[in-house]
């Protein structure tokens, strides 16, 4: 399966040429850079390991893909996604999100029904790669 | 005017005199200032009627009576305080009127309507009379407690962000039953969208009770969010004749884990504020279907324009309000709906009187209302709905979707692809509003679905004249 997480996860994969240019329009656009990645795909898992703090002093697109190559280079293996954060009033939130690496391989999720009363069904989504330790999910 | 023993004289007084028009009377920051579209009668004084609206709106009636003075009334009587004559409209006019904030209960928009659309309606000296705008001020505003959850919450919590937000409307509308209804939920889910709908009129009937529609509903919902490893919704319609069949629907909803319940406006508005209330109290983003709202909003002299009904339900905190898509099937000049949008989402709305917006409007940090486009929209269109419409907004596509020839699943994908594309290329500094179709073309030639999309739908247009549109400036269409 494909993980659909992100602004663009419908497309084919983006070049490094397609980043950048993301990366200028929310540069442009006055909104800081970071770059996250994790091991952990669930939909609600909402804190992936920061690589390093949002980039608030760089307005550069070629400085924020040196943070994405590098942060690849470490984490091939990992989701990475680039966010991008606006600080103006009133929106205070990320405003561009979406994903830049992912496994070679993604299992997927597995989806748990535990029956209960009056035909209710509680689902559990979990995703088959959590099974394993954190740092070798994804081998 | 003479002494008060004379204006106090048991009879008939013509309002203007009784203190309902004040040219000179400057609004207070704190007064609730609204501006009607009047048509007098025949031989009725444009000045006159509208002292009678000011005044039928606040504490007249038609005759003098002496009990005024025992309150302190030249504070609570409204002011008709300008009467300006509307451009190109003979016998029609824009005329303000400035009311006390104390002639209103806090937080409550039934009270408020009940004054400003009460009596005044019917008032036979006026052919017809419209509602245009209303300026609230930050005083009330804060009595109120806006969306329950807001656009910025709701996309972190969903965890999607920079695009519009997809949706569909279940079709057949009626008549589906509970398992069959739920296999669309699935499709289109999978398929790419965020959110599938009920529509205004599914409730619980004979053919599709609503206990068994949530169950189906929710399997689909989880098998979905599974699929793609994306948090998905359905709007769940908790519409019910009592406010007890609501809440239990609505804690129905929640039990079974889903992110957001509906309701349609015409419920009223003391039970769209009390969902309003639970939808915070409980996590729940709170969507509101405008069913009913074309029986007053649409015609340009007589009724309230939706423009005012989005600012209520801004306060009355609903979370998605459909809104118009300017190209589609339903009512909705481009600038008209600019306004709207603009009402939904600002946190500061200036004036804009080309767009029909007759007063700024600061909303006081109320959450910021998601407005929804719905209604005989489809991929094709991606370009113009983005660029007419925003971010920050729901796509819905019904038929669109789940008319593809491919089937639904191919039709959700459809509309992503085209969604993602054109939101990419925006970025890249590209004119999507002319290279639009190109776009399109180009993403269609690697992705099937949307290349089907395309040759079904590609000339369907609604090109009508509008009928609610600005005053100001000569109107557009749309292509």
């Amino acid at each position: 399966m494909r993980i659909t997480q992100g602004t663009f996860s419908f497309l084919p994969e983006l070049s490094d040429a397609d980043i950048k240019a993301q990366l200028g329009y929310a540069l442009g656009q006055g909104w800081a850079i970071g770059v996250e990645y994790t091991d952990d795909p669930h939909p609600r898992n909402f804190y992936w390991e920061m690589w390093g703090n949002p980039m608030f002093d760089l307005r550069d697109a070629a400085g924020a893909m040196t943070e994405v190559t590098a942060c690849r280079k470490a984490h091939p293996q990992a989701y990475i996604r680039v966010n991008a954060f606006d600080a103006t009033r009133g929106f205070e939130t990320t405003r561009l999100s979406f994903i830049v690496n992912r496994p070679a391989n993604e299992p997927g999720f597995h989806l748990k029904r535990t029956e209960t009363g009056g035909r209710q069904i509680q689902y559990t989504i979990e995703p088959y790669a959590t099974q394993a330790p954190e740092g070798q999910r994804y081998p | 005017m003479g002494s008060k023993a004379e204006r106090y004289k048991s009879g008939v007084m013509p309002y203007a005199q009784m203190g309902y028009w004040n040219p000179d009377y400057v609004p207070k920051d704190t007064d609730i200032i609204a501006v009607f579209r009047i048509t007098p009668q025949d031989g009725v004084d444009p000045i006159e009627a509208a002292a009678a609206v000011a005044g039928e709106s606040s504490t007249a009636t038609w005759t003098v009576v002496w009990t005024d003075r025992l309150t302190a009334c030249e504070n609570y009587r409204a002011k008709a305080y300008r009467v300006d004559p509307v451009p190109g409209a003979e016998g029609q006019y824009f005329s303000y009127i400035a009311y006390d904030i104390d002639l209103f209960e806090e937080g409550s928009i039934a009270n408020l309507t009940a004054s400003i659309i009460g009596n005044v309606f019917g008032f036979k000296p006026l052919k017809a009379l419209r509602l245009e705008d209303m300026r609230i001020p930050v005083a009330y505003l804060k009595t109120f407690q806006g969306p329950a959850t807001g656009i910025v919450v709701e996309r972190e919590r969903l965890d999607k962000f920079g695009r519009p937000l997809l949706g569909a409307t279940t079709k057949p509308k009626l008549g589906l039953s509970s398992k069959n209804y739920g296999r669309v939920v699935y499709e289109a889910l999978k398929g790419g969208l965020d959110f599938v709908k009920d529509d205004e009129n599914i409730n619980s009937q004979p053919f599709m009770h609503w206990r068994d529609r949530y169950l189906y509903c929710m399997e689909a919902v989880n098998k979905a969010a599974a699929a793609t490893g994306e948090v998905k919704g359905h709007y769940l319609n908790v519409t019910a004749a009592t406010m007890e069949d609501m809440y239990e629907r609505a804690e129905f909803a929640k039990q079974l884990g889903s992110v957001i319940v509906m309701i349609d406006l015409v419920i009223g508005y003391t039970a769209i504020q009390s969902m309003a209330k639970w939808a915070r109290r409980n996590d729940m983003i709170l969507h509101l279907h405008r069913a009913g709202h074309g029986t007053y909003t649409r015609q340009k002299t007589h009724g309230v324009s939706f423009r005012v009904i989005a600012k209520w339900m801004r306060m009355a905190g609903v979370d998605h309000i459909h809104a118009g898509t300017v190209v589609g099937k339903l009512e909705g000049d481009p600038n008209v709906i600019g306004g709207i949008y603009s009402i939904c989402r600002d946190a500061h709305t200036k004036q804009n009187l080309e767009q029909g917006v007759f007063f700024d409007q600061d909303w006081a940090s109320l959450k910021k209302l998601m407005p929804v486009a719905s209604g005989g929209i489809h991929a094709g269109q991606m370009h113009q709905l983005i660029t007419y419409l925003g971010e920050d907004v729901v796509l819905q596509f019904g038929g669109g979707t789940i008319g593809h020839p491919q089937g639904i699943q191919a039709g959700a994908t459809a509309n992503r692809v085209a969604l993602e594309v054109m939101i990419k290329a925006r970025n890249e500094g590209r004119d999507i509003w002319n290279e639009g179709p190109q776009i399109l073309a180009e993403a269609a030639r690697w992705c099937s679905p949307l290349r089907a999309a395309l040759d079904t739908w590609k000339d369907v247009t609604f090109n009508y004249q509008s009928t609610d549109t600005a005053d100001f400036v000569p109107t557009v269409t749309t292509a």
